[in-house]
């Protein structure tokens, strides 16, 4: 719902803006100040998530505190090197993180980047299938309330938007868990896909971890009819909700694009109304979509850790909830990083594309 | 007949209230929004104030006179909204969870909004290195996914898990970090804007101190947007809760009812089929949510003019002033 007060505020990224005046090279330029930013942006969450994470105490404390004897753990975190000044440790992990080393997980002593590689496939599978659900649901239904402002079928829809901003993905997930799962015995409830196809499809030489595409390459019909149906419950639970922002974007949109001059006068042509709302006044008002997208991205990873948890989807949001359970605070750092990071360059490339789509947005 | 219109001026203080005047402005759909939200909103409210009255059981009572109450049971006369796993009371556990949803709620808005808008004031005002800081540190903050960074918050605050206060402060704090950057943005940009204006330069004139200009002249004029923003944080607020409730990271069940962790418990009962202990939560988190939604956006848009809707009746009542003037 920050939609309303994000379109009434003016964001003020560069905090020294002046207006480019020069003709040549305006895009350029906008592209490296830019591009710049995203340093300061991805140091600064570093940095703050060192730091909160070390204010309680060092991670080995958090994992095996009931665990051991008050002299094995010292001897734990004089190896880990916990015991040094907070400084040097965190000069350290900078440096660490910046040659790809986040370091090794508490619970199951695995290399997080192996972890971020295994289960960021499953993750990014999620959000796609998601953003494909939002997009199918939200465009036609954001030009429908839009064409019909004001009366039913918009009141209807502004409900049904405000609701799926109201229901929270688990809930969601619960009701359609409920539904298609146990009462109608429709779709699998829970998992990726059945222990045999999941065997079938990660024994693949090189797989991308995306399991639809894996079917496809492989040929294998009967395992993309399997990984379909476990995908439907959880993509439909998080697309639906975000296809609410969808729909309200697209409305607010087309209703200033349908009010233009050039929709008139294709109405006076005898443009049918039909062609005039999906194309005249759709393509203008898909600009806008595009900059928020990358808001939405970020609510989306938010949104992917608890659709994963709801699903028992392995993907890092599901990890991410299995290491928080462990108190594996290594794990948790490096997966909130990453994810972080994922944001940032997100953000950047669609303040890129929003550019050259719109020239008015550079600065 | 202009002087129907003029009127308008002199309402006495009851109908200049804000949700008052905001009723009277209204009609058609936009009343009925309206309605249905300050209704779902009263529902919210009463049962968070009454929770001991309403529930005929404490939240975490599993037995009483006459013996243990049965697990998993689906609703009857006694349980109407039937009992958990672990035999509580689900009505009287949603009654309770508007209790710890509206403190959350008070304390995560009140901070944050305390904490915002006195940042965004001195931010804008005095401009500098300071500002400069700020607004990339804000950027920085507002970019990360909220309920992540509420996720690290509740770590730090209470390792994850505590008792009643303990888990509504952790929880509000969390909130309080992921709202702050979002009260310093639309103060800041306001403050901006106002500092240009003529009576801020000569408050600056007479030799008024910084600190005074600050709070007399630019905090009134600066927040005459944020009862908007409460309500919308509000929802996110609770949505965040709920959030972190459901990983596991809220209050402990036997120290306060809270809506999401009840809906994490009832996931494994929604596999067999059991359906009573996850609905009921869920609708309080969505009804609630629904409700302040609505009044916000139905102030929202009858602040603004051009979204106002008028009756047909009160339409043509302004047409015709306009026609016989």
């Amino acid at each position: 719902m920050t939609i309303t007060s994000q379109t009434g505020t003016t964001p003020s990224p560069t905090p020294a803006r002046k207006p480019a005046k020069q003709k040549g090279g305006g895009f350029l330029r906008y592209l490296i100040t830019r591009f710049l930013l995203i340093i300061p942006t991805v140091f600064i969450l570093i940095t703050v998530v060192f730091f909160l994470m070390r204010v309680t105490g060092d991670p080995i404390t958090a994992a095996m505190g009931g665990r051991l004897t008050p002299d094995q753990l010292a001897i734990r975190i004089h190896e880990a090197g916990y015991d040094r000044p907070v400084f040097i440790q965190y000069i350290e992990y900078l440096g660490q993180v910046f040659s790809g080393n986040l370091g090794r997980t508490m619970s199951d002593n695995r290399a997080v980047t192996e972890v971020l590689v295994t289960y960021g496939a499953a993750t990014l599978e999620l959000a796609i299938n998601a953003v494909i659900v939002a997009l199918a649901v939200g465009i036609p239904l954001g030009l429908v309330a839009a064409k019909f402002r004001d009366r039913y079928p918009d009141a209807v829809l502004r409900i049904l938007a405000i609701l799926s901003y109201a229901t929270p993905v688990f809930f969601a997930g619960l009701l359609l868990k409920l539904i298609f799962g146990v009462w109608l015995g429709w779709l699998p409830i829970s998992g990726r896909a059945d222990w045999q196809t999941e065997l079938a499809l990660t024994g693949l030489q090189n797989p991308s971890g995306i399991y639809w595409l894996d079917a496809l390459r492989s040929g294998n019909m009967a395992a993309l009819g399997d990984v379909t149906a476990h995908a439907l419950l959880p993509a439909l639970a998080l697309g639906l909700l975000t296809g609410g922002v969808f729909l309200r974007l697209v409305r607010t949109n087309a209703i200033g694009t349908l009010g233009r001059e050039y929709v008139e006068a294709g109405r006076s042509r005898g443009v049918s109304e039909f062609r005039l709302v999906t194309k005249h006044a759709y393509r203008p008002a898909l600009i806008p979509i595009i900059t928020v997208m990358g808001l939405q991205i970020a609510m989306l990873l938010g949104g992917a850790v608890l659709t994963e948890t709801t699903f028992e989807w392995a993907g890092l949001g599901f990890k991410l909830a299995e290491y928080l359970t462990a108190r594996d605070f290594v794990a948790v750092q490096g997966i909130v990083v990453v994810l972080a990071i994922i944001v940032a360059v997100t953000n950047f490339i669609v303040d890129i594309l929003a550019a050259l789509i719109d020239p008015r947005v550079r600065y | 007949m202009s002087i129907p219109s003029l009127a308008s001026a002199r309402k006495s203080w009851f109908a200049r209230l804000p949700v008052v005047s905001h009723l009277r402005m209204s009609s058609g759909l936009q009343r009925g929004m309206l309605i249905a939200g300050l209704v779902l909103s009263v529902l919210f409210i009463v049962s968070a104030l009454f929770a001991p009255l309403i529930a005929p059981f404490d939240f975490a009572q599993s037995s009483d006179m006459s013996g243990d109450f049965p697990r998993q049971s689906a609703p009857d006369d006694k349980f109407i909204w039937g009992t958990t796993v672990t035999g509580y009371d689900v009505f009287s556990r949603t009654m309770y969870g508007a209790r710890t949803a509206i403190w959350v709620i008070i304390a995560a808005v009140l901070m944050s909004l305390f904490i915002g808008v006195l940042l965004g004031l001195i931010s804008g005002y005095l401009g500098g290195w300071f500002d400069r800081i700020m607004v990339v540190l804000a950027d920085a903050i507002y970019a990360f996914p909220s309920l992540l960074l509420a996720i690290v918050m509740s770590i730090v605050i209470s390792q994850g898990q505590s008792s009643l206060w303990g888990g509504i402060m952790a929880a509000a704090i969390s909130i309080t970090v992921v709202f702050i950057p979002q009260y310093f943005r639309v103060v800041r940009a306001e403050v901006m804007r106002l500092k240009a204006e003529p009576f801020v330069e000569s408050a600056q004139v007479i030799g008024s101190s910084p600190w005074r200009v600050m709070f007399t002249h630019l905090l009134r004029n600066a927040t005459r947007t944020l009862p908007l923003i409460f309500t919308l944080n509000a929802t996110e607020a609770l949505l965040t809760l709920a959030g972190l409730g459901f990983l596991g990271f809220g209050i402990e069940p036997t120290a306060a009812s809270e809506w999401g962790f009840d809906l994490n418990r009832a996931m494994s009962d929604a596999t067999s089929g059991i359906w009573w202990t996850g609905l009921f939560p869920g609708l309080a988190i969505v009804l609630t949510v629904m409700g302040l939604t609505l009044v916000g956006e139905s102030m929202n848009d009858l602040n603004d003019p051009r979204l106002r809707r008028f009756s047909r009746k009160k339409a043509q009542r302004i047409t015709q002033a306009g026609v016989t003037r």
